[in-house]
């Protein structure tokens, strides 16, 4: 395995307000890392400087061995460096297949409607969507609007893809099938980075968690040795929810 | 049978047929020898050519562009300048053409950047800025006097039917600049912009280039239309040149006809030009009133424009009416 991307003290500020902090980790190929911290942590904020919405107000972003921290967003898109939103984003007015055929052309350099409109089907089937190629993405139920949301991005043929809270505002059943989704993209060797409130769907999918609060890393590695680290439980977990998860765990 | 022969025919082919006929009619003015024919011809051409340009920013892209008049203005004054210096007819279209998107791309970098009604009001501010400067730059463009621009050869008829061909080219090469965007990755990635600029950034749209592109597409052609115009009146001055009539009249034209197609706006156009005619004829105190009228139904009644109606219904109810006429009958 090799490094994909590395963060170097990554800063933001708004103003007076440090929104994140020298932020620095590394990811490596074809790994699952969960982000997970409270509301505010800056987790979105994170995502969206490694992905060019922000400019960095200090510190360096670098993917696949390139200085990429002053890139545009549809420059990331380009070079690999994917994100799904927290708030499903689609064209709304075009047919499913539109969609993703845009992620493809665009994203994924592909030379012509025609080449990117099949790849764009081939992306559908894999996330389980193509009985709805040709519908208006508009009619999409919300889940199915998660997996639009994630085939557009897989059509862009990412190195890496930053998933921004894919779970929030499915139930349990729907939330089983996002997951078994997540690791068929794992496996096809995408680095994949999940933002993520629900500490079981985290624990039970990364190989690796990071923890942000108040816009500083405070913790990083194996999910259970984060679920023991006495800043996690003081800042995130509350020591009660942290005894239950390690005892659910020992159970299993 | 007719409905059958309509819904055998691939998506859109009866509108290009019509299209390409109503051109046909439009080419075929001068044979009639009536000067107010042509005359007529010659504004639904070159109204049709703005119109398919103003599609390009704010059809496509949706962004509400009110600069159709500075680009109509300057290229006026561009192409009348370099006549008066010398240069023959069709180089100062060219220079003023080439001018003109040169400015629109240099300018695009700017006001681009605003979105919504910010850019509307300031695409507003760049024809009236291109005004005052014109007007108040004596030395080069004649000031408030307005400048003399040296008279086309040949008889009234002939000149008209040059002017004509003029304008029906370039509304050609507009249409078909239009084809060719709506069909290419241009296009795609300005419908990309208009349905969601965030999520076109993250799918690897360059958003600026495109919207860039877009906007100096939208500028080129009114430039040599103000040019041929120039020549084709022969005087120009500039509340005539940058009127602000002219530049909310070419995008109801636009949204009049189907904005984002390209068969709408020539038809938007034609129809508007066509309609104005007869209100200037028969309503002379009424005519602006009547205008007013026609954007506000517009906007609350017709927000997909001529183009979207389902004609196609309206043809089988009647049929469904008549029938059922017959059968009480």
């Amino acid at each position: 395995m090799s490094e994909i991307l590395r963060l170097e003290k990554v800063s933001k500020a708004f103003g007076g307000v440090t929104a994140v902090n020298e932020v620095s980790f590394a990811l490596e190929e074809g790994e699952i890392v969960g982000l997970i911290g409270p509301n505010g942590a800056g987790k979105t904020t994170l995502v969206n400087l490694i992905t060019g919405v922000h400019p960095l107000s200090g510190g360096r972003v670098v993917f696949a061995g390139q200085d990429v921290s002053r890139q545009k967003p549809y420059e990331a898109a380009r070079r690999g460096l994917a994100r799904t939103f927290q708030i499903v984003q689609p064209f709304p007015e075009m047919t499913v297949v539109e969609n993703v055929a845009a992620g493809a052309l665009f994203g994924g350099g592909l030379r012509t409607r025609q080449a990117a409109s099949e790849e764009a089907r081939r992306e559908l089937a894999f996330v389980g969507l193509d009985h709805v190629a040709d519908t208006p993405a508009a009619s999409l139920t919300l889940p199915n609007r998660k997996r639009l949301e994630l085939a557009k991005s897989l059509a862009m043929r990412p190195k890496v893809l930053l998933l921004d809270e894919v779970n929030a505002g499915l139930n349990a059943a729907e939330i089983d099938g996002a997951l078994e989704l997540i690791r068929k993209i794992a496996k096809r060797g995408i680095t994949i980075v999940i933002i993520e409130h629900l500490m079981k769907v985290v624990l039970s999918i990364s190989q690796r968690i990071l923890v942000l609060h108040h816009g500083e890393l405070i913790a990083g590695g194996p999910p259970r040795e984060v679920l023991e680290d006495e800043r996690v439980i003081e800042a995130y977990l509350g020591a009660k929810f942290a005894a239950r998860i390690k005892a659910e765990g020992m159970h299993a | 049978m007719t409905s059958g022969l309509l819904g055998r025919l691939p998506a859109g082919a009866l509108g290009y047929a019509l299209c390409a006929l109503w051109i046909a009619l439009l080419a075929a003015s001068p044979l009639t020898g009536d000067n107010y024919l042509v005359r007529i011809a010659v504004m639904i051409s070159m109204f049709s050519a703005m119109a398919l340009s103003w599609n390009f920013i704010g059809g496509f892209t949706g962004y509400p562009s009110f600069s159709t008049a500075a680009f109509f203005g300057l290229g006026c004054y561009v192409g009348a300048i370099a006549q008066r210096n010398g240069l023959p007819l069709f180089a100062a279209w060219a220079l003023a053409t080439l001018f003109v998107a040169a400015f629109a791309a240099l300018l695009g970098l700017i006001i681009l950047r605003l979105k919504g009604h910010y850019f509307a009001i300031g695409s507003i501010a760049i024809v009236e800025v291109t005004r005052l400067l014109v007007s108040s730059w004596g030395s080069v463009t004649g000031g408030g006097d307005g400048l003399n621009v040296p008279l086309m050869q040949g008889s009234p008829g002939a000149v008209a039917a040059q002017v004509l061909y003029a304008m029906l080219g370039v509304l050609l090469v507009a249409f078909a600049a239009t084809l060719a965007v709506q069909r290419g990755r241009l296009g795609f990635g300005l419908r990309c912009i208009h349905q969601n600029e965030d999520a076109a950034d993250m799918v690897g749209v360059d958003t600026t280039r495109f919207k860039i592109a877009a906007y100096t597409l939208s500028a080129l052609f009114c430039g040599t239309v103000g040019a041929i115009y120039a020549s084709w009146v022969g005087y120009i001055d500039p509340t005539d040149s940058f009127s602000i009539l002219l530049t909310i009249k070419v995008p109801v034209m636009a949204l009049l006809g189907g904005p984002g197609t390209a068969i709408g706006p020539v038809l938007g156009a034609g129809v508007f030009v066509l309609l104005e005619e007869f209100f200037w004829a028969n309503f002379l105190q009424w005519n602006r009133a009547i205008l007013g009228g026609i954007i506000v139904f517009l906007i609350f009644f017709l927000p997909g424009g001529l183009l979207k109606i389902d004609y196609r219904r309206f043809y089988r109810r009647a049929a469904e009416r008549r029938a059922a006429g017959k059968a009480a009958a």
